[in-house]
């Protein structure tokens, strides 16, 4: 069952995490690049991906990383999440970055790379290109 | 979840830029947290003031909003980086000060009671049981929720923001009836604020929006609030109930060996160069006792203690702040130790200090060791 929490419709390409993330610890405020040397996605942009990711964690705080990243144009597309988290929910809510959980399944027949196109107000919100 | 013409009307903008932002972060914490409607809310607390937290992106983006925001109910604010009573002692640059003073003016300019403390619900008149609050400062939260008869959520920065500029906030679970599905039995004999802030960490880590807590005695004031900072420190838990809780909850103890896998995560250090008291910061009750067991002593390292501004200013009426002063103490409003500049790893190794969340803090952001002690052991130990 999917959840919308911020509505948007967007075309572009995976970029999937199997740890969730950080954002005020590990993410450039500045480039939107992972500085976490233990991270899935250590050295990559989330620039204009749609970033797949199981969930935000640590410090409410972190919502200002994802405005901040936005403001600086280097943020993601959309952000595709297992489960629902408050700091990446008002963060994405705030910088107007779509964001909806999805099934475990689909999740898992998420790969990188995969270009898709995402419309939350599609009752199947994620189609495959 | 269900929104009134109204409320649709500002998230499609048709009240302003600001409202949009406002009902569009609802939206998605109501979504997040499985609300049906929006309901109005009677006070929020706001976290996100100090520069260090926040950053430029967080300054400029208060300056820019608070140009046309307004908040629309009575709204309490955290800790900032210093107290600008002393800030000149402490060395900072000139940078942190003007970005730390704009976001000052900044939720100055918005309506925002800048009071600049943790324990809003020890300085203020707690309002009738049941009433809908917002909390974003964790330890707030949960003291709110499990002590003060209020319900709130678990707040982000973001959404006590959005519930203080619409007075409205998410019916989510946690302001409904919860049933948590976990009891954890504390099996801790002759507990202290330190084990009653390590039994928090341990609980905010297995609790999911709430968690039942059996075999608690009677607590004080400062065993209270070092469990509900240790909790908020850990996980997303809002909220604990005192029991056993139904049959089918699943039952974990907390004994010796899960207290000693919090201590060994977070006491890093056998000394503190310095002391740091006050996370949550220490309200008048806490400032009198501290008086009286330092009647006679003084410390012998610094000793920096955290209270907010409005207890500053009876403790100097009591004087209170004379002797603390004498004791050695640097008492220090408007700030707290969590993410405080004014511990630099530059000159600092290591900080003794009670706080489970303080020393979380200090540890990940300030970077420093940290060596843990209840109050009866700092002042054994460190005083003369």
């Amino acid at each position: 069952m999917n959840k919308v929490l911020v509505a948007g419709k967007i075309n572009g390409t995976v970029l999937k995490s199997k740890d969730s993330i950080n954002f005020l610890g590990t993410v450039d405020k500045k480039t939107g690049i992972i500085s976490d040397k233990n991270h899935d996605l250590y050295d990559k942009s989330l620039k204009n991906s749609i970033l797949v990711f199981p969930s935000g964690i640590g410090s409410s705080v972190g919502a200002y990383t994802i405005y901040s990243i936005k403001s600086n144009d280097a943020a993601p597309l959309a952000m595709i999440c297992q489960k629902a988290d408050l700091t990446v929910a008002t963060g994405c809510a705030l910088a107007n970055i779509p964001l909806i959980i999805i099934s475990d399944e689909e999740f898992s027949s998420l790969e990188n790379g995969m270009k898709i196109s995402l419309d939350t107000e599609n009752s199947n919100p994620i189609v495959h290109q | 979840m269900e929104l009134t013409r109204e409320e649709e009307s500002a998230l499609k903008g048709e009240q302003g830029e600001t409202m949009q932002m406002a009902y569009r972060i609802l939206v998605a914490t109501g979504e997040a947290t499985d609300a049906e409607k929006l309901i109005p809310i009677e006070w929020t607390h706001l976290s996100g003031v100090n520069y260090n937290t926040i950053g430029d992106a967080g300054e400029e983006f208060l300056s820019s909003i608070s140009k046309d925001a307004r908040v629309k109910v009575k709204t309490t604010l955290n800790p900032m980086g210093f107290d600008i009573d002393n800030v000149s002692n402490y060395g900072l640059d000139e940078n942190f000060i003007s970005k730390q003073l704009s976001i000052k003016n900044s939720y100055e300019t918005m309506g925002v009671t800048p009071s600049f403390s943790c324990i809003p619900y020890e300085i203020y008149d707690i309002p009738k049981n049941g009433t809908q609050v917002a909390f974003a400062e964790s330890n707030a939260a949960i003291h709110a929720n499990s002590y003060d008869d209020l319900k709130t959520n678990k707040e982000s920065a973001f959404s006590a923001l959005a519930s203080a500029l619409t007075g409205k906030s998410p019916n989510s679970s946690i302001r409904k009836e919860d049933t948590p599905n976990v009891t954890i039995n504390m099996k801790i004999k002759n507990p202290n604020e330190l084990s009653y802030g390590m039994l928090g960490f341990f609980a905010g880590k297995v609790g999911d929006t709430s968690v039942n807590i059996s075999g608690l005695s009677n607590m004080d004031n400062r065993q209270q609030k070092a469990m509900c900072g240790g909790m908020g420190t850990s996980g997303t838990c809002a909220k604990f109930i005192f029991g056993d809780g139904d049959s089918d909850c699943e039952k974990i103890d907390f004994d010796e060996k899960e207290l000693q896998n919090v201590h060994d995560e977070l006491n890093t250090a056998e000394n503190g160069d310095i002391i740091t008291l006050g996370s949550p910061q220490l309200g008048l009750e806490e400032i009198t006792e501290l008086t009286q067991k330092l009647k006679g002593r003084s410390f012998k390292k610094r000793c920096m203690v955290f209270t907010p501004r409005t207890v500053k200013v009876q403790m100097q009426k009591l004087g209170y702040t004379n002797q603390l002063e004498r004791a050695g103490c640097e008492i220090l409003s408007d700030c707290c130790t969590c993410l405080t500049p004014l511990i630099n790893k530059d000159n600092v190794d290591a900080v003794t200090t009670n706080s489970i969340k303080g020393a979380f803090y200090l540890k990940n952001s300030n970077k420093v060791d940290v060596n843990l002690k209840p109050l009866s052991q700092i002042i054994e130990d460190e005083t003369k």
